[in-house]
Order: structure tokens, then C-alpha cells, then sequence
């Protein structure tokens, strides 16, 4: 938490800092780019090689994802071929085929779009009403910011997925709840991160200035305090990303989320359990699907942190 | 530091109030009446109303909530609808498997996470960390479900040297404590090594270095306990997380622990037993933060003076 409030603050500040140091006795003037926080951050982010590889590789996912019911060669849901179950990968079937007899390949790509959407619904659901809470916390103390932080403490206080089996025991199993419930769970935390980032920031000097001119409250916090907390919003989040995957996918495979024959992986992975010992491709490609678009997310959220991190320079 | 315990129990009170007031509210928040979900769908209006006031639902909800607290202190959490048994006999049978369940878990992944972690950060960038780093990044990217199904495929079916279902001895243990504990071992490495590289670059470490004090003194006397502090909160989240985590794992191991017993509960809408194990949860887990605030006062003393 502490970096990251550290971080936000430099993100402000650096860049009036190049302003000024620009040397007024270099009177040729050089063909050198601008620095601005935005080219640095590309800078810094080409050098991290294993997040600009899960970067495109999340971006491949996007693109089959939408492209997913033209992709796939065969229907996920209701095409049988009753002659090849359980049989392993070939030509005609790329990942083999599922006891009953239904392309693996063909689930997988679709299963991609639920995940995924899971994925970055229930993260920006959850991202978008904690930073108003967070924002409202921070800037607001008093009784208004005890009520939330004290309410998130209790949610933050709750294992996660036993609040989002909660939620589905209230609104029942299916996937539309479990990403309410991963949704809700996740406000709290960025409730929690945005608020720390609105306290260090609201007392800088250039808030200071933007109420002196008579900004709004409103102005200030929107246009002035939320900028300053968005790097740390946007590391958080593509981590959390991957986190709501594995939760979606797990309340799946225990049959609390999407229901069979829905090609959700997590889904899958518990329709194989009973062939693993006759067919351990019909569990192994889904848990490969999930493994490496979690890893993605992950990797690229590491790579932001870095790239976004201004002590990583000194190091 | 005997204040500061005190000071912790009963700054737990409003939140375990809190965790009441939702667990008793949860009832109310089922579409439908609860009447009519304890009568099940056969019964008739008549039934439907005597239940009403056996379950003392026709009482306004503050008079309810004091006899769903009066029933709480006398350890009535009401009768499954299920088994017709009451609750806290369903769990009480399950308590035990949780509980060693997440403990072992718990002890095996901090010890290999703090050491990978150290290991990691005294050797920052060299290969070793690279190796540790990378496991751990897909340790918390690994499905904890996925990898379970590939434990008994392998040391279960294949080999044939662990049992893969049930828990009736030590041996049953191992696979599950694995399955469990990994992501939470990837979690302690990655976030140890990121407070100790913090830690091993301040001043006090050099001036440690500087008067001539061995490698070793400097890691372990000097960086080790400063690096600990975030860590050992990090470690309370984490058992959260084990708790929650149990709940999958034990669905796939065929556990007979609290997690089968609340995804069985939810599945087949048997509500009291839901509310019990919800309560248990957050108790046991509010518990176990508190210990971790404890344990936090005993690394750091200035926390206790606060």
C-alpha cells in the first residue's frame, strides 16, 4: 500500500519537474522526444519482455473471445460425436474429444468469452464502486467514512468466495450471480487502496490550489485526486482480474456457477473429474485454458506495477 | 502488553455484531417467505402459518434478532431442513477435518514461503530468484481445483502412494494440505522477498554491513524481524483465503469438512444449516485476525503503544 501511494504521488509530480530542469543553456535545440508520464511509461514498459508477451497473448484472448462462435468448428453445446468419446487429440478434434462426445477445442474457445467476461465485468463493476467510496472516504472524513471503511473492513473481513457463495445461496446458482458476487467482493478492496491514495493526495499543494480558484468539490475529486490514484487502480485491477477468474471458475466447479453443458472451463474441469483416469486430456486442456489466462494477468499486472513504480529506476 | 490484548477483544465486538445482524438478516433476504422455505413446497397455508410461529417469524424483526441472539448463546443455530438434525450436531462433526485441514496448510506454506522469499531477495535477480519468482507467479495462477485433480491423478492413481478420498489418517493429509496451501506458499514468497529487497536497501542495513557484521547477522537479526512485520499481516489475510479455499478443495478431495457440507447446504437450499456455517466462518476467521493483531504487537512493539 505504502508504494503505491508513493507511486501516485511521483506519477504527479515528475513530470513539472522535467519541465523546469530543461536546460535553458543548450541553445541548439535537440531533436529529443517529449517526456511525458505516458511515453515513460511505455519506455519502461517495452523493457518488461514476459508482460509485453502477456499483454499480446490477453489480446489474442480478447480477439477469440469475440470472434469465438465463428471460431470454433464444431457447436460446443450441441454437437455429439458419439463414435470418438473421450477419444485424445487428432486432426479432425485439436484438443480431443469429451465423454459425451463433444470438441474440447470448440468448448474452449467458447468457454473463453465467459471467462473473460466474468473477468473484467465483475473487476470493473467492482473497481468503479469502490473508487466512489474510496474517493467519498478519503475526502470526506467523519462519520460517512466510518461507516464505509468500518462496512469494508467486514466484507474484507469475510473469505471471498464464502461471501460469493452468500450471495448465491440468495439469488441462486448461476453465472450472472457469481459475477455480482465476485463483484461485491471486490469493492472493498479498491474502496480500501483508492481511500489511502485520497488522503496522502488531497493534502498537496496543487489541491490546495484548484480549491483556491474556487474549483467544486466535485471537479476536485473527478478531474484532480482520481488521475493521481489511477496507476494503482490499474495494477490492482489486472491482478484482481485474474483472481475472478479462478473464483468464477471454482464456484463452477463446485456447481455453483455456470451449469452444464455451459462450456465454462471451470464447469468442464468438473464434468472430466469422473473420466480423469480414462482421459486426462478432457480435464488437462481446460485447466491449461484457466492456468495460462490467469498467468497472463498476473504477469501483466506485475509488469504495470514495475513499469508504473518510479523506484524501480533506482534499483 | 497486557492492555493492548484487551484493547484488541473488544475491538472485535462491533464487527462480530455486524456478522450477526447479516447472518440474521440473510434469512430475510431469500426471495420468498421463510415460513414457506422450512415447510417445503407441499405444505399447506395452515402449516405454512404454524411454522410462522413456532420459528417466531410473525415477532417484529428487533424482537427476532434478540431471540436469534438469546438462541446463539445457548449454542441453538435451529434444525437442518434436510436431516431434521440440528445444526450445530451437522457441524460439529465437520469442525475438526476444517480446522487441522487449514492449519496444516497454513504451517507448511508460511515456512516454504518466508524461506523462499528470503532466499529470493538475498539473492535478487540471480537465478535462484528467477526460478522461485516464477513458481510462485504460477503458484497464484494455478486453479487450485485443476491442481488437486492432477495430485490424485498422479500420486493417487498413477503411483498409488497417497489415498485420494476421505480422511482417516495422516497420509489422508498430504495431497489436500498441498493443494491448499500452494497458492498461499506463492502469495508469502512473492510478497516476503518484495518487503525484504524494501527492507535490505535502507540505511540501518548498510550501517549493520558497515561495522563489520557477518552477512548472516545482518539477514537475520537485522533485516529479517523489520521485513516480517507486513508479512506476518499478510499471513492473517491468507488465512482467510486457506478457509475459503477449503471450500473447493475439499469438494474435490470428497472431504468431510465444513466446505462439503456449505456447498451440499447451498445446493439443496437447506438454509439453517447455510446461516450456521456462514457464522462459523467469519468467527473463526475474525478469531484468527485478532491473534495475527496480537502477534503483530509481539514483532513490533511500538504498535502497542498506539
Amino acid at each position: 500500500m505504502a508504494s503505491s501511494i508513493r507511486l501516485s504521488v511521483i506519477a504527479n509530480g515528475s513530470d513539472m519537474t522535467q519541465v523546469t530542469s530543461s536546460p535553458i543553456e543548450s541553445l541548439p535545440p535537440k531533436r529529443e522526444r517529449i517526456r511525458t508520464p505516458m511515453t515513460e511509461f511505455i519506455r519502461k514498459f517495452r523493457k518488461q519482455h514476459l508482460a509485453v508477451v502477456a499483454a499480446l497473448f490477453i489480446l489474442a484472448l480478447v480477439i477469440i473471445a469475440i470472434l469465438a462462435p465463428w471460431i470454433v468448428p464444431f457447436d460446443p453445446e450441441e454437437y455429439f460425436d458419439y463414435d470418438r468419446i473421450n477419444q485424445a487429440p487428432s486432426a479432425l478434434h485439436w484438443l480431443g474429444v469429451d465423454s459425451l462426445g463433444r470438441d474440447i477445442f470448440s468448448r474452449i474457445v467458447m468457454g473463453t468469452r465467459i471467462s473473460l467476461a466474468a473477468g473484467f465485468i465483475s473487476v470493473a463493476l467492482g473497481a468503479i464502486v469502490g473508487t466512489v467510496l474510496g474517493l467519498l472516504a478519503g475526502y470526506y472524513e467523519g462519520w460517512w467514512e466510518r461507516i464505509v471503511m468500518r462496512i469494508s473492513d467486514v466484507l474484507l473481513a469475510f473469505p471471498g468466495i464464502l461471501l460469493a457463495i452468500g450471495v448465491i445461496a440468495v439469488l441462486g446458482p448461476s453465472m450472472v450471480n457469481v459475477v455480482i458476487a465476485v463483484a461485491v467482493f471486490s469493492i472493498p478492496a479498491f474502496a480500501r487502496l483508492v481511500r489511502g491514495n485520497t488522503l496522502s493526495l488531497k493534502n498537496m499543494t496543487y489541491i490546495e490550489a484548484v480549491r483556491s480558484i474556487g474549483a467544486s468539490d466535485f471537479t476536485i475529486l473527478f478531474k484532480h485526486i482520481l488521475p493521481g490514484t489511477i496507476s494503482p487502480i490499474l495494477v490492482y485491477g489486472t491482478m484482481r482480474i485474474g483472481t475472478s477468474i479462478i473464483t468464477a471458475a471454482s464456484l463452477s466447479f463446485i456447481g455453483l456457477g455456470a451449469q452444464p453443458p455451459t462450456p465454462e472451463w471451470g464447469a468442464m474441469l468438473n464434468e472430466a473429474r469422473s473420466d480423469m483416469v480414462l482421459a486426462p486430456h478432457v480435464a488437462i486442456f481446460p485447466s491449461l485454458a484457466i492456468f495460462l489466462t490467469v498467468l497472463a494477468f498476473n504477469l501483466l499486472g506485475d509488469g504495470l506495477r514495475d513499469a508504473l513504480d518510479p523506484k524501480i529506476d533506482r534499483q | 502488553m497486557f492492555s493492548y490484548l484487551v484493547k484488541r477483544i473488544i475491538g472485535m465486538i462491533p464487527t462480530l455484531i455486524l456478522v450477526c445482524v447479516v447472518v440474521f438478516l440473510f434469512v430475510h433476504m431469500l426471495p420468498g417467505d421463510p415460513a414457506r422455505l422450512a415447510a417445503g413446497p407441499e405444505a399447506d397455508a395452515e402449516t405454512v402459518q404454524n411454522i410462522r410461529k413456532e420459528l417466531g417469524l410473525d415477532l417484529p424483526l428487533p424482537q427476532q434478532f434478540g431471540h436469534y441472539l438469546l438462541n446463539l448463546s445457548q449454542g441453538d443455530l435451529g434444525t437442518s431442513l434436510r436431516t431434521k438434525r440440528p445444526v450445530l450436531a451437522e457441524i460439529g462433526a465437520r469442525f475438526m477435518p476444517t480446522l487441522i485441514l487449514t492449519l496444516t496448510s497454513m504451517v507448511w506454506s508460511v515456512i516454504f514461503g518466508l524461506v523462499i522469499g528470503v532466499v529470493s531477495a538475498v539473492w535478487r535477480n540471480r537465478w535462484p530468484d528467477r526460478l522461485f519468482m516464477t513458481l510462485a507467479v504460477s503458484g497464484i495462477s494455478f486453479p487450485p481445483f485443476a491442481l488437486g485433480m492432477i495430485l490424485i491423478q498422479i500420486f493417487a492413481v498413477n503411483l498409488g502412494w497417497l489415498p485420494s478420498v476421505g480422511a482417516t489418517s495422516w497420509q489422508h493429509y498430504i495431497l489436500p494440505s498441498i493443494t491448499l496451501g500452494a497458492a498461499v506458499a506463492a502469495i508469502m514468497a512473492r510478497f516476503t522477498r518484495a518487503s525484504f529487497v524494501e527492507v535490505i536497501q535502507e540505511d540501518f542495513v548498510r550501517t549493520a554491513r558497515a561495522k563489520g557484521l557477518s552477512e548472516k547477522v545482518v539477514i537475520v537479526k537485522h533485516t529479517l524481524r523489520n521485513a516480517l512485520i507486513p508479512v506476518v499481516t499478510m499471513m492473517g489475510l491468507q488465512f482467510g483465503f486457506l478457509l475459503g479455499g477449503s471450500i473447493v478443495v475439499e469438494t474435490v478431495f470428497g472431504w468431510p469438512g465444513m466446505g462439503t457440507l456449505l456447498v451440499d447446504a447451498v445446493t439443496a437450499r437447506d438454509y439453517p444449516v447455510i446461516q450456521g456455517l456462514v457464522l462459523l466462518f467469519s468467527f473463526e476467521f475474525i478469531l484468527i485476525n485478532m491473534i495475527v493483531d496480537v502477534l503483530y504487537g509481539v514483532i513490533n512493539p511500538t504498535i502497542r503503544y498506539r
